[in-house]
Order: C-alpha cells, then sequence, then structure tokens
C-alpha cells in the first residue's frame, strides 16, 4: 500500500533527515520526494511504501504527527488512493 | 504522477475550506423483520440493525484516518416502520422507535431514520398508528428521525394527510418544548420522498432497495465558496464551470469513500448523494456562495437565478465523477444550519417566501425553520401543502421541517445544539388558512405536458 506523506513548517536544519529516520524506523521505505519553499514555508511530499511496515495506520499516523509537533511541523499521512481519485481520471 | 500543488490543494481543502464526507449511512431493510408479535417484531428489529450496522463507525473511522478525510457522520436509515409494524396488532408504535433508538445507540451512529409512512394516497391501518405515535416516539427517544411523505408527482396531495401533520408538528413540539422543540427537527414531511436518500432527517430504506446497501453524502460549499473567490467580476459561464470542477473534485471523493467503505464492510455501494450540505461553521455556508455571485445579502432579488446556476453546476460537475448518483442531490438550504443563512434571516432579507421560490430550483425545502410558538396547526399544514405543491407539479422532491417553538416570538433565537445550529424564528402571515386545510381530500395529481 502506498500512501503519501506531506510535511509542512518553519525551514529548519535536519527535517528531512528527522523524517526519514523517523519513517525507517517504522519500516517503511521512500519511493520519492518533492519539496520546496513555499511563502516561506518548508513543504515537501514524499511517496512512501507501507508494505513492510506493521504498525497499525492509526498509531503511525500519531507517531509521524507526534515527531511533527515536537519541532513545529505538520505531519500527516494519508492513502494515496484519495488523491489520485481527486486529480486522475 | 501526482503533483506538489495537486497534494496540497486537497489538503488545503480539508484542513481550511471544510472539505468532509458528510455522512456514511447504511440502508437497511426490515421487511424480513415482519412478524405478528410486536415484542418478537422488535427484537428481530434490534438484532438485524445491530447485526447489519456492527462495524460501520469502525470502518467509518478508519477510513478516516487512513484517508485523512473527516467523515462527519456514520447513520442508519430502515424501511419505513409503518410498513415493518404494520403487521402486529400493536397499539402504539413507540416501541418499535424505542428499539430503533437502541439499536442506534449500541452502534454508535448518530442517527437513525425510517420512523416513516408513506401516505402520498391514502392512509393503511399502520400508516394511521405510526404517525400518531410519532409526537411521542421523537420525545422519548434521542436518535430517532421521522418523515411522512404526503404527496408525489404521480399521486397528488393527501390533504387528510396535510392537515394531520400540522397537529403532529405542533404536538412534537409541545412535548419537546424544554429543548425548543428540539422533536421537529427530527421530522420531515415530503412530497415525493426519495429512497435511497442519506441525510438526515428524511433518510429511509425504500422497499425497492436492496437488504443493505452504503449510500454517502458528500459537502463541500467552502470549497465551492473558496474556488469562486478566484473569479470575481467574471461572467457566469466561468462562475459554471468552477463551480463544475469543484464539485467533481468533491464528488470522486465521495465516490472513493463509498467504494471503500462498501468493500470493507461486504455491503453493495448504493448510490453518492450530491449535495451541498452546509454546517453552522464560518466558512461552510451556501448563502455565502450566493452571495459571492454578487448578492449583497442571500434572498435579495437574484438569489433565486443564483441558485439555481449553483443547483445544476454542482449536479453537472458530480454525475461525470460518480457511478451512481441518488439521494437528494442539490445544494441544502437549511436556515439554522447555514451561518449565512442565520445572518440573512435576522437581516430581515430571507424570508418565508424567497426560501418558497428558492425551494423550485434546489433540494429540499423549507428547512430547519424556526416559527412563533403561536403559529397555528392549520398555518403549518398550509405551508406544508405550499411546499408540496412546488414538489408535485415540478416532479422535485420538496420537504418541510419547521419548529413552532412554544413561548417564542419573531426575531428570537432558537439554540438547537451541534450541527442543528441556531435559528432566528421568522414571521408566518397571520391570515387564517383553517378553511382552507379543513376541507380534506386529495389534490389531484397534475398534468405533465402543456407545462407552462
Amino acid at each position: 500500500m502506498k500512501a503519501i506523506v506531506t510535511v509542512v513548517g518553519k525551514d529548519q536544519v535536519g527535517i528531512i533527515a528527522g523524517v526519514c529516520i523517523t519513517l525507517a524506523n517504522y519500516n517503511i521505505n521512500v519511493l520519492d520526494i518533492s519539496q520546496t519553499i513555499l511563502q516561506g514555508y518548508f513543504t515537501m511530499m514524499m511517496v512512501v511504501d507501507l508494505n513492510e511496515c506493521e504498525t497499525p495506520f492509526d498509531e503511525l499516523r500519531q507517531g509521524l504527527k507526534d515527531f511533527g509537533e515536537g519541532r513545529g511541523l505538520s505531519i500527516r499521512i494519508q492513502r494515496e488512493d484519495i488523491f489520485d481519485a481527486m486529480h486522475r481520471i | 504522477m501526482l503533483s506538489l500543488n495537486n497534494i496540497f490543494e486537497t489538503i488545503e481543502m480539508i484542513d481550511k475550506q471544510h472539505l468532509d464526507i458528510r455522512t456514511i449511512t447504511m440502508g437497511i431493510s426490515l421487511l424480513d423483520c415482519i412478524c405478528e408479535d410486536e415484542k418478537r417484531c422488535c427484537d428481530k428489529i434490534y438484532d438485524k440493525i445491530t447485526r447489519q450496522a456492527e462495524h460501520l463507525v469502525k470502518t467509518g473511522c478508519d477510513i478516516e484516518s487512513e484517508f485523512g478525510i473527516p467523515i462527519v457522520h456514520k447513520r442508519i436509515s430502515v424501511t419505513p416502520m409503518a410498513l415493518v409494524a404494520g403487521s402486529t396488532d400493536a397499539k402504539s408504535y413507540v416501541p418499535f422507535a424505542l428499539a430503533m433508538d437502541k439499536a442506534a445507540k449500541d452502534c454508535g451512529v448518530n442517527f437513525i431514520g425510517g420512523f416513516s409512512a408513506l401516505v402520498q394516497k391514502g392512509y393503511t391501518g399502520g400508516d394511521r398508528k405510526l404517525i400518531a405515535s410519532i409526537p411521542e416516539a421523537l420525545a422519548e427517544t434521542e436518535f430517532v428521525c421521522s418523515s411522512v411523505n404526503i404527496g408525489s408527482t404521480k399521486a397528488g396531495i393527501n390533504m387528510d394527510a396535510v392537515a394531520q401533520m400540522g397537529r403532529i408538528i405542533k404536538e412534537t413540539a409541545h412535548l419537546t418544548a424544554s429543548q425548543e422543540g428540539l422533536g421537529c427537527a427530527k421530522l420531515v414531511v415530503f412530497c415525493n420522498a426519495v429512497e435511497d436518500n442519506p441525510f438526515m432527517a428524511g433518510a429511509f430504506h425504500g422497499v425497492g432497495e436492496a437488504d443493505t446497501v452504503i449510500n454517502v453524502g458528500v459537502s463541500g460549499p467552502g470549497v465551492v465558496y473558496h474556488a469562486l473567490q478566484s473569479c470575481k467580476g467574471q461572467p457566469f459561464d466561468v462562475v459554471a464551470e468552477t463551480i463544475k470542477k469543484t464539485a467533481f473534485h468533491i464528488t470522486r471523493m465521495g465516490q472513493m469513500v463509498a467504494s471503500e467503505a462498501s468493500h470493507r464492510l461486504n455491503v453493495p455501494f448504493g448510490i453518492v448523494d450530491l449535495s451541498l450540505a452546509p454546517t453552522p461553521a464560518v466558512g461552510d455556508s451556501v448563502a455565502r456562495i450566493l452571495e459571492e455571485m454578487g448578492l449583497e445579502v442571500c434572498g435579495t432579488h437574484g438569489t433565486t437565478a443564483a441558485l439555481a446556476l449553483l443547483n445544476d453546476a454542482v449536479k453537472k460537475g458530480g454525475v461525470m465523477a460518480s457511478s451512481h448518483v441518488g439521494g437528494l442531490s442539490g445544494a441544502f438550504i437549511p436556515v439554522s444550519e447555514d451561518e449565512g443563512m442565520i445572518a440573512a434571516a435576522l437581516d430581515g432579507t430571507l424570508t418565508l417566501e424567497k426560501l418558497e421560490a428558492m425551494t423550485c430550483v434546489c433540494s429540499v425545502g423549507l428547512d430547519m425553520i424556526a416559527v412563533p410558538g403561536t403559529t397555528t396547526a392549520e398555518t403549518i399544514s398550509a405551508i406544508i401543502a405550499d411546499e408540496a405543491a412546488v414538489g408535485m407539479v415540478n416532479s422535485k422532491t420538496t420537504a418541510v421541517r419547521i419548529i413552532p417553538v412554544e413561548g417564542k416570538k419573531v426575531g428570537d433565537m432558537v439554540e438547537m445544539g451541534g450541527l442543528l445550529g441556531s435559528a432566528p424564528v421568522m414571521p408566518v402571515h397571520e391570515k387564517s388558512s383553517a378553511d382552507f386545510i379543513a376541507r380534506g381530500g386529495r389534490i389531484p395529481a397534475p398534468l405533465q405536458s402543456l407545462k407552462n
């Protein structure tokens, strides 16, 4: 199952490193990363593969959220299907 | 490949523009619960509902979490209870409402619809008992919603039922007077009721439906409002195109959630209801969309035209996004549940007459309207008759959900709480319609050609 991780917040040293380590700890493989600075905010989208991840989705979502909150980042994970449904015919 | 823009566009719709799935409603047929013994019938009803909907709420919450899209309500609709309870010799149908209420509570849903009767052409014994039981049933239950269909394009209008419903609404308001007539917020009088409506309070599971189905109602007035802000001053062609595109996005999401829920619950997918359903939250209002088109206050001249465009464009955009569209499918204009409508009614610009005109071009009718407690049953019946006539002649669903609030007068505010919102008490005409309502009988079905 593929999911999209999005990260938004004030730019700072080590955001990508921190997020990637957290994902690695959950045994989640990163397939693609796209990142930019939008209106002064660090904005990143990652496509990840959850096939090897054994943590329940809800726990994973909360884990990423908690990691972000300590650093002033809004991190969310959502199944890729919702974006596909909305933006592809 | 999805672009960063696509992803963040979706997230902004959810985060800032109140995009949500308004309801996942499981329709459950209770026809196989019909049995002669009252107690046994109630037990069978409770058992069937709790068996079929056992995982409904959990599945809804799982989808919410995994897809990151709020699903505001998880609900149940059942076969019109008059058809099921009619087999018993029960004198009152309140026990059936209590069985529905208990089942809803144990499943964790926040409403269950279907304490209903279909009397557009005439009454059965079961219909009579059910309608007589409505005030007490709504006063004694927390989650049960009731509806009565009193007219249709094919059958005409049952004016005996119209007269009776005026009295039933008054009695319901009286029995729930301590909660500002809350019972009336759970009671809808329909013309041309649909069998697959997922929205409360008017949802019931029609007899032509499968045993169990999943129907989904999408929403998103805030998203449409936001999209229209980017085309200020542009011609209506641009406005219509923008609404269509937005409705397409919203509905695609609804379709995906419906398919996912149907798959996980192993229940067939019924329909997606393409409606713009407002909430009292700022930024989630249908009235504000109409105002964004250039009206100073919703309800002023031009409102009906603006709403006609909005309603049509939402359907055109949504139809292609879903495999099966049904339910009410149209913009809702419930006064108490829409921040912009409340403001327009307080301002005095939005009146009952204008709302009636607006219902000619959108779903669903005079919805969540508070009127003075002194309003007579006959006047309420006459309001229902007017609204039913609009639906009957135009071959569309119309409805009345009106709350005569005891002890309140024009201009007072009524607090319904939660998503039911708050409404200013609106004026009704003082002149009597009593002799008109006292006639009874049926208004014949209208001609469907020579249309002018």
